[in-house]
């Protein structure tokens, strides 16, 4: 227990650091993710075409090499960043291909008859999925965009291996003031278990405020 | 017939794969006019009736829309799909807005209306098919003529030079197909042009100025209902008269 009690700001620091890390890269993801969704299927074939590499490239590369990819290829076209928006900008791309398909298999699920209506009304492709296909896609996707987000938030564990201060990384410093490694990590465990479970919990709140009825 | 011509086709070929679905499809539509499609299953007569406003693409020949040709995707299409109404068989009723924004979202996103103008017209719409009482309904919650109503609502709310139905009774039970054929006789009556896709024989001869029979992809018969019904001159409509009038 003194773990904790005595380095309470160590553990505040790192937890406040995964917090953010988990807030702005999701952030980025969905708006990324809905962009790239959108692209994937668009009348424009040229749009679809980069919708899949970019599913295909960011879904497929380990997250540590697309960390490494950041920190150490931008820069060498002159991009240099804080670690932290560095990580941020991994984090987000990464997960954003994830959030991408989730959101088009919401897509898939909403019947075609209701864009064919939306377009024969005149809609345009932009209003039809922003007005009709997309918000009946949203109430299938709560569940699983949950899921993607937990993840991330774990996932964010990779940006301490590149100073970044986040939870995980916490515990070099303590090992370092000799405390026990199993209740160093305990409690570090438990710092995931808060966030993870508040995104688990805000989710099954949407879910109940805007899923679909059954 | 071409001289107050409001639909065109010239030539149309469409594909499945190998599959010829519509052989060189030359049709004209005249303003107020009312032609009905029937034929056999597969015959192309929903394919043609959906390429009327690109909902299906076609490999060659010509659709003019009042002489404008259809065009590809894009705002040019958008707007001139906006002035041709379309009535599917699965209603297709926007499953998350109530009856009155069903009928409401396109005259606002569309024709630019503020939304009290829209919600007026909307719910003069609703009166006029027989469900004001239901405005604030989801679509589920009505029954499938009912909802096909709605959808002729919402079509005609953006005041089409032309409305397109597409088998609009075909998903219907018995009952309810009365309803929804008779908001359409009245829609005739006051002279919308119209292109019925349906198995209505009734609604064919009570309704229509032609009556245009179409086969594996062609058309056969195109004539006034008396002349088709009494006396059908090829053996594919023969045989799909003697088939249907029976029971």
């Amino acid at each position: 227990m003194d773990v904790l009690t005595n380095n309470l700001s160590l553990y505040g620091k790192g937890f406040l650091g995964t917090v953010e890390l988990t807030v702005y890269a999701s952030l980025l993801a969905l708006a990324l993710g809905f962009v790239m969704a959108s692209f994937r299927v668009a009348p424009v074939r040229a749009l679809r075409a980069l919708g899949t590499v970019w599913v295909t490239v960011l879904r497929n590369t380990p997250l540590t090499l697309l960390f490494f990819a950041v920190v150490l290829g931008l820069p060498r076209f002159g991009l240099v960043l804080p670690f932290q928006l560095f990580a941020i900008l991994a984090l987000g791309c990464y997960t954003s291909a994830f959030i991408c398909e989730v959101l088009r298999s919401g897509i898939n699920t909403v019947p075609k008859g209701q864009g064919e209506a939306a377009r024969s009304l005149g809609m345009t492709f932009g209003q039809t999925l922003g007005g009709v296909v997309l918000p009946q896609a949203f109430r299938s996707v709560i569940p699983p965009i949950g899921s993607t987000l937990i993840a991330l938030a774990k996932n964010s564990a990779i940006a301490g291996a590149f100073s970044v201060t986040e939870l995980l990384g916490t515990y070099k410093s303590l090992s370092e003031m000799g405390y026990s490694i199993i209740w160093t990590f305990v409690w570090i465990a438990v710092g995931y278990l808060i966030i993870t479970l508040s995104i688990s919990a805000l989710f099954h709140f949407m879910e109940k405020r805007w899923g679909v009825a059954r | 017939m071409a001289v107050d011509s409001l639909i065109e086709l010239r030539g149309v070929n469409k594909y499945y794969g190998p599959l010829h679905v519509l052989q060189n499809i030359d049709l004209t539509v005249a303003r107020g006019e009312v032609v009905v499609v029937i034929g056999p299953s597969g015959s192309g007569k929903s394919t043609l009736c959906r390429a009327m406003n690109r909902l299906e693409t076609i490999e060659s020949g010509l659709i003019t829309i009042e002489g404008t040709p259809l065009p590809a995707e894009g705002r040019g299409l958008a707007r001139l799909r906006a002035e041709v109404g379309m009535v599917f068989q699965s209603f297709n009723l926007f499953a998350h807005r109530t009856v009155l924004d069903n009928v409401s979202l396109a005259q606002i996103k569309v024709r630019k209306r503020k939304k009290e103008d829209a919600d007026r017209r909307s719910r003069e719409l609703l009166d006029r098919v027989g469900l004001l009482s239901q405005a604030d309904k989801l679509p589920a919650q009505l029954s499938g003529g009912q909802q096909q109503r709605v959808a002729i609502a919402r079509a005609l709310a953006m005041d089409p030079k032309a409305l397109l139905f597409d088998e609009p009774t075909s998903a219907l039970d018995p009952e309810m197909i009365n309803e929804v054929l008779e908001v359409m006789r009245q829609l005739a009556r006051e002279g919308m042009t119209m292109v019925v896709v349906t198995h209505e024989m009734g609604f064919a001869r009570s309704a229509a100025n032609r009556v245009v029979f179409m086969s594996d992809g062609r058309i056969v018969e195109d004539r006034t209902p008396e002349d088709f019904f009494t006396a059908p001159e090829s053996d594919r409509a023969k045989d799909f008269l003697s088939k249907i009038l029976k029971h």
